[in-house]
Parts: structure tokens; sequence; C-alpha cells
């Protein structure tokens, strides 16, 4: 009973780290987005070195575990003199890495696009790029819903190794408070679950999402690891 | 006991409360080819399933050569269904395996054959079907006539005493029912003994030694084909194979 | 300027060892994990149907809570209940149970896109059960996991880096002590970063040239 009293009161500090979680992978998912939108049209209509340095780039961030990149982008915020909050670096971190991960998952949906529908916006006098934005990318982002759900909920886990810089997330909080009660299995138990239910919510919401913007008789394209 | 190559007796099967097949019986002698038809879900196709136990019969027996198969002893069944070829509506080549390979899996691993006899053989019935140059090729890379053709070598390999076809030419494009049907049309010229479900009329009335027509799940008529389908005979078989025609007339 | 000194002497000596240690970890988590996952994707493909559930349930629970969360439990909270780990066999053993979760979801889903008709055409042949499952089955059950499962052993060997946090001196530990000492952080986490893309490169190209090898077509994902 002593744990769940435990649990009880460090629920309020828990939520508060809650808050910080969900606001650092808000923040990562929106930069992902942004920056993996261009990424992926430049990987598939880019020159070729573009082509080239998206690919270096997507190397990168994906053969690098997470947990080194926070330290090497903590490492550059003093290098460069940037101010190293650690809600800043971790977003940053985590953002860039999802860039590389978004833009994959974009770059497919454009590619399961039949060749017809550019060349249809192309035989209407469109521009490329009022081609790509007008045409292309409203039905690869419909594609990449499901994609972005799992990209979600594989940010949120990652997300929970940023209290090694000192951000003042779930984990920081849980942690702090079983250092000084010694409940960790109850803790740790109560963060696994608001995780658990975290992710459950979100993809709930996001593939609500997805059938909202539906167009009847569409194929979606799905999978990966979550 | 009797003459007859392959008997079946009595066979009924109740799935999911519905009663599917009720007192089914038929028996072929060597060299015949007995054609099923009747309407869609009249249980053409779980009988032959039923033949061979790909879906065990909750009542009846079965008799090949004369002597009766104890489907509860496996090692039995499977040698059954060794001696009894099966051709499916879609096909069901292994999908991980080329045209040869298909054919030979089952002679190396059933029937014990090394890898070179199996090859040999596999590219003799594939001749025979008329895909030899095909051999090295995966299903997918093959129209669907010739993912059929060589499900029949496939079985034909195996020196089936019969062979059972369920509907082999129901999912195919039109203009390829025709290079199926003439491969199975060689195969009852050359005395193989066969029952099969098919809609193909034309096909029946020239081959068939005996039509039975299904409704229900009950053989209601059987007969030969100048009985069953002539000229101003009030039979359920004709009422339906008009039906079948009117219906061609106007797709 | 970079200093070849710091590189040669303290940095990569250290990361040698670490990595050595990182292997220790990654090859046997990722055999008993491969083998944990087609065992827990059988029994939740083919299991009773309350095992299935179990197994579901597992599988949706150590797939939902970060890695994280699951290595300072094992390390941190089961000593609370007289279970005791060593930092090495508590990173091994979380990582052992978390990816046999994610390998039995690729094992299961290969499992079940097999047309059912592929075992009816083995079985109308002659093949026993026995002999259409290992002849016929799983040859198409494996090409289909094999993206999957080779993937997730890629994300094994990224995600071993969280055995740092409890402790255990791997690559990102070690290097966490080089770059505290000297304070060079961008350096030292870049090196890291260079041999983690090494192993993460070589297991995707081994993948690859497995795949190929495999490679049947017409015959990709379900």
């Amino acid at each position: 009973m002593d744990s769940l009293i435990v649990v009880i009161n460090a629920l309020p500090a828990i939520a508060a780290g809650g808050v910080v979680t969900v606001g650092t992978v808000a923040v990562s998912l929106a930069l992902g987005f942004v920056l993996g939108t261009p990424l992926a049209v430049c990987q598939v209509y880019g020159c070729a070195a573009a082509r080239r340095l998206a690919e270096i780039y997507v190397w990168f961030f994906r053969g690098v575990p997470i947990l080194v990149l926070l330290f090497l982008f903590y490492g550059l915020f003093i290098a460069l003199n940037l101010p190293a909050a650690p809600f800043l670096i971790c977003s940053v971190t985590l953002g860039m890495t999802s860039t590389a991960y978004q833009s994959q998952i974009y770059r497919g949906a454009i590619q399961s696009l039949p060749k017809g529908q550019l060349n249809a916006a192309r035989a209407l006098g469109m521009g490329d790029k009022t081609a790509v934005a007008c045409i292309i990318l409203p039905q690869a982002l419909r594609l990449s819903i499901p994609g972005f759900a799992n990209e979600f909920s594989i940010l949120l886990k990652d997300s929970a190794i940023c209290f090694v810089l000192g951000a003042q997330d779930i984990m920081a909080r849980a942690g702090f408070v079983a250092a000084r009660t010694h409940e960790h299995l109850a803790l740790y138990a109560a963060a696994g679950l608001l995780y658990f239910a975290l992710t459950h919510i979100v993809v709930k919401l996001l593939l609500r999402l997805e059938r909202h913007f539906r167009i009847p008789d569409y194929a979606v394209e799905g999978g990966g690891r979550s | 006991m009797m003459a007859d190559l392959l008997r079946v007796e009595g066979i009924g099967k109740t799935l999911g409360g519905r009663r599917i097949l009720n007192d089914c019986a038929l028996s072929v002698n060597r060299g015949d080819l007995k054609v099923l038809i009747g309407p869609s879900g009249a249980g053409k196709s779980t009988l032959l399933q039923c033949i061979n136990c790909l879906i065990p019969p909750d009542e009846g027996e079965i008799w090949l050569d004369g002597e009766r198969l104890d489907r509860t002893n496996s090692a039995e069944l499977c040698a059954f269904r060794a001696h009894v070829g099966m051709i499916f509506q879609d096909f069901n080549l292994f999908d991980h395996l080329p045209a040869g390979e298909n054919v030979a899996i089952a002679l190396r691993r059933v029937r014990g054959f090394s890898r070179a006899q199996a090859r040999e053989r596999a590219l003799t019935e594939l001749a025979r079907v008329g895909l030899v140059d095909r051999a090295h090729l995966y299903p997918a890379q093959l129209s669907g006539g010739q993912r059929q053709r060589v499900a029949i070598a496939r079985a034909l390999a195996m020196d089936p005493r019969v062979i059972l076809l369920d509907e082999p030419t129901s999912a195919l494009d039109p203009e390829l029912v025709g290079e199926v049907l003439s491969v199975i049309q060689e195969l009852a010229r050359g005395g193989m003994t066969m029952i099969m479900a098919t809609h193909q009329v034309e096909f029946a009335r020239v081959l068939a030694t005996e039509i039975l027509f299904m409704e229900h799940g009950v053989i209601i008529e059987r007969g030969a084909p100048e009985a069953l389908l002539a000229e101003g005979r009030a039979s359920r078989t004709r009422d339906f194979c008009a039906r079948l025609a009117e219906f061609r007339i106007n797709d | 300027m970079p200093d070849i000194a710091f590189f040669t002497q303290t940095l990569l000596p250290a990361l040698n060892r670490g990595l050595l240690v990182s292997l220790s970890l990654i090859i046997p988590a990722g055999v008993l994990g491969f083998l944990g996952g087609v065992a827990l994707g059988c029994l939740r493909a083919f299991g009773p149907p309350p095992l299935q559930r179990l197994g579901d349930a597992y599988t949706a629970l150590l797939r939902g809570v970060p890695l994280v969360v699951q290595l300072l439990m094992i390390y941190y909270a089961l000593p609370g209940l007289g279970i005791y780990f060593e930092p090495y066999g508590a990173a091994l053993t979380g990582f052992v149970l978390c990816t046999a979760a994610y390998q039995s979801e690729y094992v299961r889903g290969a499992i079940q896109s097999i047309r059912k008709g592929q075992m009816q055409a083995a079985l109308a042949l002659g093949f026993s059960k026995r002999g259409a499952v290992i002849w016929i089955i799983v040859p198409q059950a494996a090409r289909r996991a094999l993206p999957g499962c080779g993937n997730e052993i890629i994300y094994l060997i990224k995600y071993s880096s969280l055995a740092y946090l409890v402790t255990c001196m791997e690559l990102m530990g070690e290097g966490k002590v080089v770059a505290s000492d000297t304070f060079r952080f961008t350096e030292v986490f870049l090196t890291v970063g260079a041999y983690y893309l090494v192993m993460v490169t070589l297991a995707g190209w081994m993948l690859r040239c497995l795949e190929r090898r495999f490679y049947v077509p017409g015959f990709g994902a379900a």
C-alpha cells in the first residue's frame, strides 16, 4: 500500500513531466514534418547531388542511436555557444532524427502514386512546384498518416531517454521520486503505463484523422516498426 | 469387393450449423470422366474436398481400389492423397518455388525421389502440358492458364490413379480457358480417371462419361450427357445448362 | 585542430573496449530474441486461444512501453523483489525480452500472410501436416519475415546503446566517460556515432544480400 501512496503523491510531478514529454515530442514531430516533407520531395524529384545529400542525411540519422545523437548535439550546442537548455537540445535532436524517418515515409508514399498524376498535372499547364504542392503532396500525405502514427509512437518511446540531458520529463520525475522513496517498481510501472496510454490515445486519434481524410476506395500504405 | 477405382458413399458435412453435403455417393471406373454440375454453393467444391479429406467429412466412407480409407490414420491418409490428384480453382502453386520445383517438390519430399530424378520427371510432365521452357519461372511470372497447366503437371507427376478438378477454369480470363481445357481433354482421351466440377457445359457434353447435377448439397440427377441434355428432355440439368447458355449470350 | 594523440591513445582504445561489450550484448540478444520471437510468434499464430491472448498482451505491453523503462525496471526495481542483475545481465535480459516481442510481430504476420490454399495444395499432394509446414509454409513465412526481422536486428544494434543507462560499460558508456573526462563531446560522440554507423551499415548490407539471395519474383511483402 505504501507504494500506491507514493505513486499517488508523485502523480502531479509525473503529470508535469508528461507535459514536458508531450511538448518535446510535439515539437520534434512538427520539426520532422516541416523538414521531412521537402527532404522527401528532394529525394524523389531533386537533382542527383541533392538526392545524394538527402540520402547521406537519412543514412546518418537512421544509423546513429538517439542516445549518441543527444550527447553529440549537446556537444555541438556548447561548441557553438547556443543556449544549452535540455528541452531545446532534445527537441532539435529528436526533430532532426524524425526528419530522416518522416522523409522515408513521405518518399514511399510519393513513389506509390501512379506516374499519371504528375503527367496529368503537367498536361494542364501546372509547373512542377505547383503540381507537387497541389496534386502530389495532398495524396501522399493522406497515405502517410498510418506511417506518421507509427513515427509518433516510436518518437514518444525514444523521448524517454531525454532525462540523460536533464530534461524534466516523465522519466526524470519518476526517477527522482524513486531515488528518494526507493519505490522504483511502482514508479517505473506508473511511468510505463503512462507511456503506454499516451501511445494508444494519440495513435487512435491519428487513425481517426486518417479516416476523416480518407478518400473512398483509395489504397493505403502502412507498416514499419511501431 | 467391387471393380470401381474410387467409390464414396454417404458423404455428409455440416459446417457452422449448415448442412453443406447430404448423403452424396459416387463411384468412378478406370478411364471415367465424371462431371459435377450445379449452381454456385451447391456443394460441388466441398464434395471434391471431402473426397480427399481436405475437408474431413462428418460421415461417409471412401474406397480406393476396393480398400476402405481409414481417415484417422494419418500415414494412410497421406498415401491416399498422394494417389488422388487435386486441381484447385485458384491453382495454389507454391508461390516461393519456380514451376519446375513446384512439380518436383512432392516427388522429392513425399515420394522420396532424388533431386535429379525429380527434376527429370518434372520436366517430362511440364513438357506434357507444353511448358517445359517455363520451368525456371516463378508462379507470379506465369499467366493464369500457364499456372493451372503447371498445377496439372504437378498432380500428374505423382502418378495419380484419379484426379479431382475443382472448377479448374473458373478463375481464368476467357481467352485462357481453352488452353487448360485442351490439356484436360488430352488427359481424358489418354484414359485418365477424373472427377471434375465445372460450368463448361459443352466440354461436359462432349467428354463426360456421366454428369452429376448437384443442388443444396445433394446429387439430384445423374446420367450420361446425351440422356440428361437431350432436346426436349425435362431435366433439372438441362434447365440449368440452358440458363447458363442464356447467360453467356447476354454477357 | 584534431588532436591525433587524443584519438589514438585515449578515445579509440576505450571505444574498442566498449565495442567488444556492445557486440557481446548485440549478438546473444539478437539470437535469443529472434528465437524467442519465433516461439512467441508461433504461439500467437497457432497456440490455444488463452495462450494466444496472453502472447498478444505481452507483445502489446513490451512494444508500448519504452525500452528504457523496461531496462530501469529490471535493474533498479527488480532488486526490490529480491531479483538481482549485473548491469550486463540486466541489459541482455531487457533486450531479449523486448526484441522477442517485436520479432514475434513479424513472425506472426508472416505466418498469417500465407494463403490457406498453400497448405491445402501440399496436403492434396500427400504431404503430412508436418512435411507441409517444413517444406512449404516455413520457406514462405521465412521470406516474408526476413525484412522485418532483419530490421529489428538493426534497431537492436542502435538500442544496445541504452545499456549505458543501467551502467553497462559498452560503446556508449565508454564514450561518455571519455567525453565527461575531457569535455570533448562533439569529437567523442561523432566517433561513437561512426562506430554505430559502421555496424548498422554492415548489418543493412548483409540483410540486403540475404534478401537478394532469397528473392522470389512476385513474392514480396504480403
